[in-house]
């Protein structure tokens, strides 16, 4: 074996574990499912019906059978498995380190109750589903009551589609006034998240941005100068994707109201709030929560995830339809609203997820619920104090954060040439997740960390001994950081297909399509 | 493929910084500058860029100049210089005497004057990219010698607002480093450096060169792009086009933004002068500040402005045209019309936009918040500070 290291046999007693962890990920080299394809191969063998066929009619049918992978089920479980081996996620890592997204722990007791609700047929009449209409109902009531709001709508199937509905019912709002026209511009900051924009400018809005100002609030003298007869509404994150939270967010929202403007509150992660302050306490007209990134559902990665958007009274017109009503003989789907901006997705919402959020909020109640804020909120200071021992890291503008942190590694930077992304590829050499920041990167060298209240002491310590080790290896062999990561299940990979058309290939028949014919 | 490099030092950069002098420019101020202890520093500046570069493309070819214009900066960074110029060998130009100034050189022949540098960018054409060292006059060197090839200037001078300059010498090695050949425009503009000492910002826009678009990001997206968008400049005009209004007056000042403008309404503006257009048609062009006063006498008039160099100016540097009179006529019955990119904002690291057009009232005028187009349909609300209040020369 000359050549080889070699490594001593491992003995009773295990030997002490290091400080660091000695994290290997998995690396199956795994095929694309279609790649495995074998004509004819089947997951199972369906029996004849003993009916005869019936051929659908000429309209309805297909001219060419779908290209679906043909596989057996043993295959196709082992390939989603190995799938599942080549992540880094919080069922395996410490996840703290996608910061604004909200990586937190979601129990597994509650897929046995989301798994319930798999049975029901979205189209089965309603007097066989008042279980669920009672589930919808009664998470609305929760979550009218941690935002303040009167009413809110579970149909939105992510964060962002909660952010259009909001657009929507801000658009459908004005214009009821006769002012749709005329309120044709959409203020944000530049650190709300960038969702809020996104989908103001989607719906026909002109996006005006404000910047922070030397404290690292959002600058109330730009808001001044920004709001007018062609303010639609102030869609704005609070606290900020900084972690900073604006403490005139009141005279924020006055100063909107003032020119006709309504004020929407992005409460997609409300983790450093829950139980502590509420939308409709500053004076917000409209509010949305990520299910996932608050209440503990799955991401999803774009949907189906699951969004809620709240409403003051005045607003309660708009709202998307049908909404969930109980009567004196139960509960029932209300269709008939005129003024509604009509449907954001088909029937009532990402039921799955509907279920697992209302779950974990009976599971903590409302005191569970501030303490969830309070642990999140104690959780990132710590990390912050360790982080911030670490030569070469910062946080701009202070110390005083909420939930999470968006630090800066301008100094390693600028004393070794190692950036900030190379940071997190060497990070995950020792099995953690990481993360910079949004476009564009007004912190340089940006990371942003997002603990959460899922994590242990021991935990945080493990992902800031990490961050120190790796920065110290900045300073000692900037080329090895550099290099990395060397225990992953792939090396570099070149980015310029993510933001080139011709490359790009979100789909097996686009990448077929673009690289391999 | 092997990566080539130029490098050029200008050996007396950032000389007059230290002596508070705000400029090396020219032989006597240099004279003075060491006579108060100042020391060339411009060496070890561009020997740290150096370093950077090779520790990530240890196979760089580096061609430089001799002696202290770059051969015993790529020595000491631990490169092997190739020599492709050296300055004509009777020179004995040394506006000084003091050896112990240049440790690293015989001072004999010491190369100080801006006509050593052209000529040594001139000999360096073939470069996938040229280094420089030094400030604003470097900058302006190394464009009199219409460089084939894009530039990067590494930042030694007293003046820096360039937009050619990288933010630190070790981010000019990296950005070499990653150099894939993607380039954008920047400006090169540069102060008059006895008007500055007589206590007035007298500066102008010279020209542009290409750089390396600069890339912020590799990883970890969840939204957005990290590369250059080379629709932006287009966008940011198709919107500046979109809000123009029936019977006003534009004054389109300088820069590639504002020329893209020109471009969207079809019409031939100029890229380093100041055009007035109306409805869709060209009023004059490279206007003089009399001409201008005289054309915006009279109906509503904006000013369409750029943000020029990396300081932050939109007024007072290369659009001295747009002076105080002209500023008070657009500010009382137009406004100001900022164009820049969401990442040149986010560059200025949270400093304000200046305005110094050498009279501080008219310069109040602009002042306070504006919003500053971006792309279609978005703004940025930033602000504008009279340069007096943010940078007292």
């Amino acid at each position: 074996m000359s050549g080889h290291a070699q490594e001593p046999f491992a003995k009773l007693p295990v030997a002490p574990k290091p400080p660091l962890r000695r994290f290997h990920q998995a690396r199956w080299d795994e095929p694309i499912i279609f790649e495995q394809s074998r004509p004819g191969r089947r997951g199972i063998a369906v029996p004849a019906a003993g009916v005869p066929a019936v051929e659908p009619p000429e309209t309805v049918r297909r001219a060419r059978p779908p290209k679906l992978p043909e596989m057996s089920q043993l295959h196709v479980l082992r390939h989603y498995v190995r799938l599942s081996q080549e992540n880094l996620g919080v069922d395996q890592a410490v996840a703290v380190g996608q910061g604004t997204c909200t990586m937190k722990y979601s129990p597994k007791v509650n897929e046995a109750f989301a798994a319930a609700v798999g049975e029901l047929h979205p189209l089965q009449p309603v007097d066989t589903v008042q279980g669920v209409l009672e589930v919808y109902w009664r998470l609305e009531r929760m979550l009218a009551e941690i935002s303040g709001m009167h009413r809110v709508s579970l149909q939105p199937a992510s964060g962002s589609a909660a952010i259009y509905a909001n657009v929507a019912m801000i658009r459908a709002y004005h214009a009821s006034r006769g002012e749709g026209d005329r309120r044709d511009q959409v203020i944000t900051t530049m650190f709300s998240h960038p969702s809020n924009a996104a989908c103001a400018k989607t719906a026909g809005y002109e996006v005006v941005t404000l910047m922070p100002g030397a404290d690292g609030h959002p600058d109330i003298e730009a808001l001044r100068a920004a709001v007018g007869p062609r303010t639609a509404a102030l869609m704005i994150t609070n606290p900020e994707d900084t972690g900073i939270f604006n403490p005139r967010i009141a005279d924020f929202v006055d100063l909107v109201h003032e020119a006709g403007g309504l004020a929407c509150y992005d409460q997609a992660n409300a983790n450093g709030l829950l139980g502590v302050t509420r939308a409709a306490d500053a004076g917000f007209d409209l509010c949305h929560f990520n299910l996932h990134k608050t209440f503990s559902t799955p991401h999803a990665c774009g949907g189906p995830a699951g969004g809620a958007c709240g409403v003051v009274e005045r607003l309660e017109p708009f709202l998307p339809a049908p909404t969930v009503e109980r009567g004196g003989d139960g509960y029932r789907l209300d269709t008939e609203r005129p003024q509604s901006v009509g449907k954001t997705r088909p029937f009532l919402g990402v039921t799955p997820n509907v279920v697992r959020a209302y779950a974990w909020i009976m599971a903590l109640g409302g005191r569970g619920l501030r303490e969830v804020a309070e642990i999140a909120t104690l959780n990132n200071n710590y990390l912050m104090d360790k982080v911030l021992r670490i030569p070469g890291a910062s946080a701009p503008w202070g110390r005083d954060r909420i939930e999470q942190v968006r630090y800066s590694w301008r100094e390693l930077f600028e004393d070794t040439g190692v950036r900030s992304e190379e940071i997190g590829a060497r990070a995950a050499d020792f099995g953690v997740h990481y993360w910079t920041s949004h476009h564009p990167h007004l912190v340089p060298e940006p990371f942003t960390l997002e603990p959460t209240e899922s994590y242990s002491r021991e935990d945080l310590d493990e992902y800031a001994a990490i961050l120190a080790h790796v920065a110290d290896e900045a300073r000692r062999d900037p080329g090895l950081v550099r290099g990395a990561p060397y225990n992953q299940t792939i090396h570099k990979i070149d980015p310029t297909p993510l933001d080139d058309p011709a490359q790009w290939a979100p789909t097996w028949r686009a990448y077929t399509r673009k690289h391999l014919s | 493929m092997t990566p080539t490099f130029g490098l050029v030092v200008n050996p007396v950069a950032g000389l007059g910084g230290p002596a508070g002098l705000r400029g090396s420019d020219g032989p006597a101020t240099q004279r003075e500058a060491l006579a108060r202890g100042s020391w060339p520093r411009a060496g070890d500046l561009a020997e740290r860029a150096v370093r950077a570069l090779l520790a990530r493309r240890p196979d760089a070819r580096v061609l430089t100049a001799a002696g202290p214009m770059g051969e015993d900066c790529v020595r000491a960074a631990g490169g092997v210089p190739e020599v492709a110029w050296a300055p004509p060998a009777t020179r004995s130009a040394v506006p000084w005497s003091g050896a112990d100034a240049f440790p690293s050189s015989g001072a004999d022949a010491f190369p100080s004057s801006g006509a050593d540098t052209t000529a040594a960018v001139r000999a360096m054409g073939g470069v996938d990219l040229l280094l420089f060292a030094g400030g604003d006059g470097t900058a302006r060197d190394v464009l009199d010698a219409s460089p084939a090839c894009p530039v990067l200037g590494i930042p030694a001078g007293v003046k820096v607002y360039s937009g050619c300059f990288a933010v630190s010498p070790a981010t000019a090695g990296n950005l070499a480093a990653e150099f894939r050949g993607e380039t954008a425009e920047a400006e090169v503009v540069d102060l008059d450096e006895e008007a500055l000492r007589r206590g007035r910002v007298g500066p102008r826009l010279y020209g542009t060169v290409r750089v390396p678009a600069a890339r912020s990001g590799l990883c970890g997206r969840k939204t957005g792009s990290s590369r250059p968008d080379p629709g932006s400049a287009d966008a940011i005009a198709g919107e500046v086009v979109a809000r123009m209004r029936a019977g006003a007056r534009y004054v389109l000042g300088p820069g590639a933004t504002t020329m893209a403008v020109g471009r969207r309404l079809g019409l031939d503006t100029t890229l380093l002068g100041v055009d007035v257009v109306q409805d869709g048609g060209l009023v004059a062009a490279d206007v003089t500040e009399r001409r201008l006063l005289a054309l915006v006498d009279g109906g509503e008039t904006h000013a369409v402005l750029s943000v020029i160099g990396g300081q932050g100016f939109v007024l007072g540097r290369g659009n001295q045209q747009i002076g105080p009179a002209v500023l008070r006529k657009i500010m009382s019955s137009g406004g100001l019309l900022v164009l820049a990119t969401r990442d040149k904002l986010a560059g200025l690291g949270g400093r304000p936009l200046l305005a110094d057009t050498g009279d501080p009232e008219a310069d109040a005028l602009a002042a306070g918040h504006v919003p500053v187009i971006t792309g279609r349909r978005e703004s940025v609300m930033y602000r504008i500070s009279p340069a007096a209040e943010e940078f007292s020369p």
